[in-house]
């Protein structure tokens, strides 16, 4: 079977939808992050940043699907907010998405919350 | 069950999650293999299917990456095909243990090693002109 002449299948990729609360900046991502959303991810927290909001929640309950490259580039959002004093806080209950984590041993270095609510609850160090 | 299926996808990441969709379709016909082995599978494929798109992509490359499906009564079987330039599999650089700041700097790197950890058996061969990764899961296990 020969694909290339499809039409555009990007629609099942994540989208992001952006809020604050308290002092929180909570990207809620939804779909499937992986080499066709990761930079996406990645742009949006450059821009994050760059605006002087270091402190991030990731919110990934709607997010059925990871690889290493959408791993990779939460790695990247957190060194990112770590190196300007910031934080990364991460939503997420789906256990596939939380198995790659621990497949990589990286469970261990991010902060999971059950939901956004508890999340946003952390006071922010300044 | 027992078939083929091939399929050629331009290196583009749109066309991931299709080519999970069709391994994953694939694999659930094969008798008593749990969904989460299905789930496993469909995670190693696009790994490997990443590694490919982005060694096109390095090199220019606009030739087609080819994944075949090979479905036996006992096992399926997934060689996801390039035309990169390739790597040599055995000496891929280890990551800074999880305790070390550095480890933050490495954002790739953990595809090969999810593969072997999600497959029964991944098996990379690459030479200058191309790689195929093979990953064979084993049903009723």
């Amino acid at each position: 079977m020969d694909f290339g002449h499809l039409a555009d299948w990007s629609s099942v990729l994540s989208d992001f939808r952006r809020s604050v609360r308290n002092q929180w900046v909570v990207l809620a991502l939804t779909g499937e992050l992986d080499l066709g959303s990761a930079p996406r991810l990645h742009q949006t927290v450059v821009g994050e940043v760059a605006s002087g909001h270091h402190h991030l929640v990731i919110d990934l309950s709607g997010v059925d699907f990871m690889d290493s490259t959408g791993l990779g580039s939460i790695i990247g959002a957190l060194r990112r907010v770590r190196s300007h004093g910031g934080d990364l806080l991460l939503v997420c209950t789906e256990q596939r998405v939380l198995r790659v984590f621990e497949m990589c041993d990286l469970d261990r270095i991010f902060v999971f919350h059950v939901d956004v609510d508890s999340a946003v609850g952390t006071p922010v160090r300044v | 069950m027992a078939g083929i299926v091939e399929l050629h996808v331009p290196a583009l990441p749109e066309y991931l999650q299709m080519v999970r969709s069709v391994v994953g379709a694939a694999a659930s016909t094969g008798a008593n293999l749990k969904p989460e082995r299905v789930a496993d599978l469909r995670l190693a494929v696009s790994e490997a299917t990443t590694n490919a798109m982005e060694a096109h992509g390095l090199s220019g490359l606009e030739d087609r990456v080819t994944v075949r499906c090979d479905l036996s009564a006992s096992r399926i079987e997934v060689e996801v095909a390039d035309c990169g330039p390739g790597f040599d599999p055995n000496s891929l650089p280890s990551l800074p243990d999880v305790n070390s700041p550095d480890r933050l700097r490495h954002e790739s790197g953990l595809g090969v090693s999810l593969m072997h950890h999600l497959t029964d058996e991944t098996i990379v061969e690459s030479h200058d002109d191309g790689t195929a990764v093979r990953l064979i899961v084993h049903f009723g296990d």
